[in-house]
């Protein structure tokens, strides 16, 4: 394509986000109760608006009160894990990682478990999730630094593994301890990755910590693109980059654990999402991130919506994405490693 | 305008890799180091950007401790032409320019008109503005090359320290750094850039530094310092320096190693 970047841009983002108004049509409409566009605008507009809508009480209920919610989170849990990827990939100068591969939705995992086995309100298991992300981020991190080697990519990936399945035990032990009635069923579903659980009023006190990461991430953004040569070349050009780091890490750690104590551990997102973005606009952070964002809703929309819609029972959106996840990562590996 | 290093002693932490070195990179001058493998020459770069803290002694800019420079204003100064490393993030050959006016920028700050036009230009002086857009890890060695050396131009400093830029590159790009090397010092840059050919410093440099297991050996006007006894002395081995007179009348001075086994002593291969 001859486009100059910015034209391309520009359309695939018009493209992406025309995809995604119409994944959103489709996710309002589709279920077991169906509900024509026209209806679903009338409600949104009324809600919006004040006015009365003329609907059914039923409807206006299912559009804003069971839909409403659960589209909201689907695209705010894509856009997040999505942003904390491309964030993570410049930051580690590595196209493996990812919340999952870097062992934080394993961490956020286990400190939000901890924060529901003692039945704590959502801001605090928000919390314990930031803080198990941060912990398990730091501790990859600072096993990475230690070990060094030849290839810092694959140590990073291997230290990640690592690290994500000693949250694994953790949370493993979470569950032998949790009541088998009541907490082991919700603690075991919310883990398999899933918006069942998404409340309404969950949905503010979530939605607004990822917007505050994004933001940041966002407002780095061309700084962000130097960290993605040698730390050599960064400093040398002007960038303080350990501080840069610190903060661009909270950020995406801080969009990940929202996300994780919303949907639960939802993997792969954050990996395919800005190695996608990547393939259509580039590297250049100031198109990746918003394409990322934008991708990352709509996929998980899509995903969600057809894992209620298309099968007899739900299946849990993170086992969709690990079985679409799975085969793009062996790609990608390939792609890094395996000799010609 | 000047950059120097006061008896300095640098390395990592404990590791003390150099002591009690002088050097110093005035404007509008090449200076070359060379040394053997493992001598020191890419750490003593380093600490002279400022990416090091020195372990003893001082790297001062215009007179000041360059510890003391606030890090984009150094950046600003001091650019670094690293050897072009591997990466799997394909910024654009301009993408990657514009990275050099980073110590120009607020730390929010999208790069501005004059951002663009000072990018532009680099490419231009190193005459690679035809591959703007294309993928920094898709075009050639050479190309990739120059691409970093216009990213330091695009920072505007004074002075440019290079680590072996003329690096796996083949011969007709190396004599291309050469020329954009030389042509960085008539516009008023100080280069100081290491290398391993002994050759490239008799070519381009004002001066040479040789180092030596973290020592100078020798240090002084290239046509001084670049003699048989020197060299031999730095890499260990006879080396000579022979005068060869090119088909246009000029005469160079070039280095030539002594080789153990001369091709005269092999046996010939039979094929009976």
């Amino acid at each position: 394509m001859t486009l100059v970047p910015r034209a391309r841009f520009a359309l695939t983002f018009a493209a992406c986000a025309a995809a995604l108004a119409a994944l959103a049509a489709w996710s309002f409409t589709a279920g077991r109760f169906a509900v024509p566009v026209a209806d679903v605008w009338r409600a949104l507009w009324s809600a919006a608006t004040g006015s009365a809508s003329g609907l059914p009480d039923t409807v206006s209920a299912i559009v804003l009160q069971v839909r409403a919610p659960r589209v909201a989170a689907a695209l705010g849990v894509g856009a997040a894990l999505a942003a904390a990827g491309a964030a993570y990939q410049n930051l580690f100068r590595n196209p493996l990682v990812s919340p999952d591969i870097l062992g934080v939705s394993a961490g956020c995992a286990l400190g939000a478990g901890i924060a529901l086995l003692a039945s704590l309100p959502i801001g605090v298991v928000q919390l314990f999730a930031f803080v198990g992300g941060l912990a398990a981020v730091g501790l990859v991190v600072a096993i990475g630094t230690w070990i060094g080697g030849r290839d810092p990519i694959l140590t990073l990936v291997l230290t990640g593994v690592v690290v994500g399945s000693l949250c694994g035990a953790g949370i493993a032990l979470v569950k032998y301890l949790a009541d088998p009635y009541n907490q082991l069923p919700a603690i075991t579903f919310w883990l398999l990755g899933s918006f069942t659980g998404a409340l309404p009023r969950d949905l503010p006190g979530t939605l607004a910590p990822i917007a505050l990461a994004v933001a940041a991430i966002w407002a780095l953004r061309w700084r962000i693109d130097v960290l993605a040569l040698s730390e050599d070349e960064a400093a040398s050009l002007g960038v303080d980059v350990r501080r840069l780091r610190l903060v661009v890490i909270v950020a995406a750690t801080l969009a990940t654990a929202c996300a994780v104590s919303l949907a639960g551990a939802i993997g792969w997102v954050g990996l395919l999402v800005p190695h996608a973005a990547r393939l259509l606009v580039g590297a250049a952070f100031a198109r990746l991130l918003p394409l990322s964002l934008l991708l990352g809703a709509a996929f998980m929309l899509a995903v969600d919506t057809a894992c209620r819609t298309l099968f007899a029972t739900e299946v849990p959106p993170g086992v969709v994405t690990a079985f679409a996840g799975t085969p793009v990562f062996i790609a990608l590996l390939a792609a890094a490693f395996r000799r010609p | 305008m000047t950059l120097a290093a006061r008896a300095l002693g640098f390395g990592f932490g404990t590791r003390v890799v150099g002591e009690g070195l002088d050097l110093e990179l005035p404007g509008r001058e090449i200076v070359c180091l060379l040394g053997p493998n493992g001598s020191g020459k890419t750490t003593l770069l380093r600490t002279l950007l400022g990416l090091l803290a020195p372990l003893s002694g001082e790297v001062a800019l215009d007179g000041r401790a360059l510890a003391t420079w606030p890090i984009r204003e150094r950046a600003a100064r001091l650019a670094y032409v690293p050897q072009a490393a591997e990466s799997h993030f394909d910024y654009s050959v301009l993408e990657t320019v514009q990275m050099g006016r980073t110590a120009h920028r607020g730390l929010f700050a999208a790069p501005g008109e004059r951002d663009r036009r000072v990018a532009q230009a680099s490419l231009e002086r190193l005459g690679i503005a035809a591959l703007a857009e294309r993928p920094i890890h898709r075009v050639s060695g050479g190309e990739r090359q120059l691409a970093l050396i216009a990213r330091a131009l695009a920072s505007e400093a004074s002075h440019v320290l290079m680590d072996e830029p003329t690096a796996s590159l083949d011969f007709g790009n190396q004599a291309l750094i050469l020329d954009e090397v030389a042509r960085l010092k008539a516009a008023g840059t100080a280069v100081l850039f290491t290398t391993h050919h002994p050759d490239h410093a008799l070519r381009i440099a004002d001066r040479v530094v040789m180092l030596r297991g973290g020592r100078v050996l020798a240090a002084g006007a290239t046509a001084a310092v670049v003699n048989s006894e020197n060299l031999s002395a730095l890499y260990g081995r006879a080396i000579d320096v022979a005068e060869v007179l090119s088909p246009d009348g000029v005469a160079r001075r070039t280095c030539i190693a002594r080789l153990e086994a001369r091709p005269g002593n092999l046996a010939a291969p039979r094929f009976d």
